[in-house]
């Protein structure tokens, strides 16, 4: 039915680790990472989000293009 | 700074990305809900790993993370006996033998399926009870989460912003929670829910493997955390033994037959709120793999829900008295929230002495705070021991370990997990209600739109409902602790009627009803016959009169489930060859010894059911003795 629920994860994730790692990068030194035993787990696991958002999306678009569906696959985005 | 942490901005942005993409897979899939196979059975069009995960995740409702924490604060690893010994053998049971007649009947539903098996009166009886369960269900994660959201101020800052009394967070929490819900399987039916699963399945992995890789860290790794603990609560049988050497507090017969035989198969194979997942699949094939593609991840999640519950009693325990004894333990008046059900009771009892800080002196509230009434005073149990809240570990572990940004993940995760609790019994309601009910009983034979109209407004009927559970429960807990004791015993004996009707043909539907109400008959009296030790005749048990003690609460919901599934099982024979055999051509398509096997030469092995449902076992049993 209708689309690829890769492409809405990939972008959920691609937004939230984006979010984590920039949220990261500004309270760099902040006290906030006492709670996770001084380690900045913003930037840490936000990467991870990342790649793992851009994956997901990278593999949507890749069967997208080996089978083009053009009715509903292609209006979404 | 170990002190509880405060939201920021960021956390409250994460919550609403989320509950924005949530919706907005709704309003896309608006535009594809034509029918009403479309909109309640998502036109059986779902790949395998979709259905799959989405099977897995409709079944981890946030009760289930926060009871299977709770769970393992109170029993240890053993804990992991709902899984590895419960729920895997049977969701490989589910695809392999059960699914070629679920899905290849075309049944619409499970009460479907009986009616088609056997007769309106087993499909009736299954379809209301069923009906009743999910609506209590959801409207139970509703109450949940609006208590969670009040008790950990989530929504303050923004109430006091808005200059809202904060005496609504609760009422809001709920009305919000019900438009959410409402919102995404309005527009997009079964399809809505199950793609929202499945986005909660990995918000869920994102949210929760850095709180534990965090809490071991903190407390030293696995060794540490052998060192912080009584032995029984780092070995998952090796006390299973004698009741009285194992933290649950039952002996390996009743943990074998009761949990991995008759509770997990009962549940796992035939209540329509994860089938219904499976059944929605593209293929029959798809259909076979997503119960085993599901229990790849269901085998580890143990280290993602079990884990934190452990992490917390270990950092809680004073390391100058590491273990109360064992007797002591299992004579807890354990009673058991049957996590795996998914329909836990919110009260986790368990007395146990009050949790010591020393370690985090400067922690204001602990890992696992003290239990308190809705009045706010400590709850006492009879022998003068403050209870504890279990309940609160996975939240309290959120809010020490993770950091402004993370925290928002995390709470998000959670949240997400109550709602689709929610959304999945909701759908699942809609379809037993339109199709197995109104079409079947009241009104037949109306146009496609007239059901899909009908399911549209079972949607809505079925969130209102719902909220009136949600604040049913808020006020008569007692009433609400005994419904759900009333649908153990329904759903107690439930197998034994799908395993003679799919694999025996002689089963007749007066033996499937009879059968099926003597089992229920059975558990009843069973339970009013025993009690749990340390408890006192009433709802835990004895209200005929007491015959027998059990040692814990477990090992009495075990052997009712046992008397109640051969109750069943038996008087099921007996009935069925006292009545007329139904037609063999009848029965093709429902029964295993008139039903074509199911041949799947085809694909590369790890795509076929069999060899996929041997792994899993394999891998299962390895995990079994790593923890024996």
């Amino acid at each position: 039915m209708g689309f690829d629920i890769r492409l809405p994860i990939g972008f959920l994730f691609t937004v939230l680790g984006a979010l984590l790692v920039l949220f990261g990068l500004v309270t760099l030194d902040s006290p906030i990472y006492q709670h996770s035993l001084g380690m900045n787990i913003n930037v840490g696991w936000g990467i991870v989000l990342l790649i793992f958002g851009l994956l997901m999306v990278l593999f949507a678009k890749r069967s997208q293009a080996r089978q083009p569906r053009p009715e509903a696959t292609q209006q979404k985005v | 700074m170990n002190t509880a942490n405060q939201l920021q901005w960021v956390d409250y942005i994460v919550m609403i990305i989320y509950f924005g993409f949530v919706l907005g897979i709704g309003f896309f899939l608006k535009r594809f809900m034509r029918t009403s196979s479309e909109f309640l059975s998502a036109a059986r069009s779902m790949p395998a790993w979709v259905a799959g995960l989405a099977f897995l995740s409709a079944n981890l409702g946030a009760q289930e993370v926060i009871g299977m924490a709770a769970s393992g604060a109170k029993y240890g690893i053993a804990t992991s006996h709902f899984y590895w010994l419960g729920a895997i053998p049977a969701m490989v049971f589910v695809g392999i033998f059960m699914m070629p007649f679920y899905y290849g009947s075309r049944a619409r539903s499970v009460p479907d399926y009986l009616s088609l098996r056997f007769d309106e009166k087993t499909r009736g009886l299954n379809a209301i009870t069923f009906a009743c369960m999910t609506i209590m269900s959801s409207g139970i994660s509703m109450y949940a989460m609006a208590l969670l959201i009040e008790t950990l101020h989530i929504f303050d800052t923004p109430f006091r912003l808005l200059h809202l009394p904060e005496s609504w967070v609760f009422h809001v929490s709920i009305v919000l929670s019900a438009v959410i819900v409402l919102g995404y399987i309005f527009l997009g039916g079964l399809t809505s829910a199950i793609y929202n699963e499945v986005l909660q399945f990995f918000l869920i992995v994102a949210g929760f493997a850095p709180l534990v890789f965090l809490g071991l860290r903190d407390v030293g790794g696995w060794s540490g955390l052998k060192t912080n603990l009584p032995p029984a609560f780092v070995h998952a049988w090796a006390g299973m033994g004698s009741p009285h050497n194992n933290p649950l507090g039952v002996e390996w017969f009743s943990l074998v037959m009761g949990l991995g035989f008759v509770l997990s198969f009962g549940y796992w194979c035939t209540d329509f709120l994860v089938v219904q997942r499976a059944m929605a699949a593209d293929s029959m094939s798809a259909a076979r793999r997503t119960p085993l593609i599901a229990a790849v991840p269901k085998m580890l999640f143990p280290f993602l829900v079990i884990l934190p519950g452990l992490i917390a009693l270990a950092i809680t325990r004073p390391i100058s008295n590491p273990s109360a004894t064992i007797g002591d333990l299992a004579s807890r008046s354990a009673q058991y929230g049957g996590g795996f059900m998914g329909r836990v009771p919110l009260t986790a009892g368990g007395a146990g002495s009050a949790p010591t800080t020393e370690k985090y002196a400067s922690t204001s509230v602990p890992l696992i705070p003290v239990q308190t009434s809705p009045t706010g005073e400590v709850v006492i149990d009879k022998n003068g021991n403050m209870q504890l809240d279990y309940n609160m570990i996975i939240p309290q572990m959120l809010l020490r370990y993770f950091p402004n940004g993370m925290l928002g993940i995390g709470l998000t995760a959670l949240l997400a997990s109550f709602m689709s609790g929610m959304a999945g019994n909701v759908t699942a309601f809609n379809t037993v209600w339109t199709y197995d009910i109104y079409q079947s009983y009241i009104r037949k034979g109306q146009s496609d739109q007239h059901y899909l109209r009908m399911g549209q407004f079972t949607t809505v009927f079925g969130v209102l409902l719902s909220i009136g559970t949600a604040y049913f429960a808020a006020s008569f807990n007692n009433i609400m602790d005994i419904l759900q004791l009333v649908f153990a015993f329904v759903n107690a004996p439930l197998f034994a009627t799908f395993l003679l009707g799919m694999f025996w043909k002689r089963a007749t539907g007066h033996g499937a009803f009879f059968g099926l109400l003597s089992g229920i008959m059975a558990a009843a009296i069973h339970q009013g016959l025993t009690l749990p030790a340390d408890s006192s005749p009433g709802i835990k048990g004895g209200w005929i009169t007491v015959v027998t003690v059990y040692p814990s609460e477990m090992a009495q919901n075990f052997w009712t489930a046992i008397w109640a599934w051969t109750t069943c099982f038996v008087v099921t024979i007996i009935i069925s060859l006292a009545t007329k055999p139904r037609l063999e051509r009848e029965l093709r398509g429902l029964v295993y010894a008139l039903t074509e096997k199911q041949h799947e030469r085809s694909g590369p092995w790890y795509t076929r059911p069999v060899p996929l449902g041997i792994i899993v076992l394999a891998l299962t049993l390895v995990l079994n003795l790593i923890f024996f």
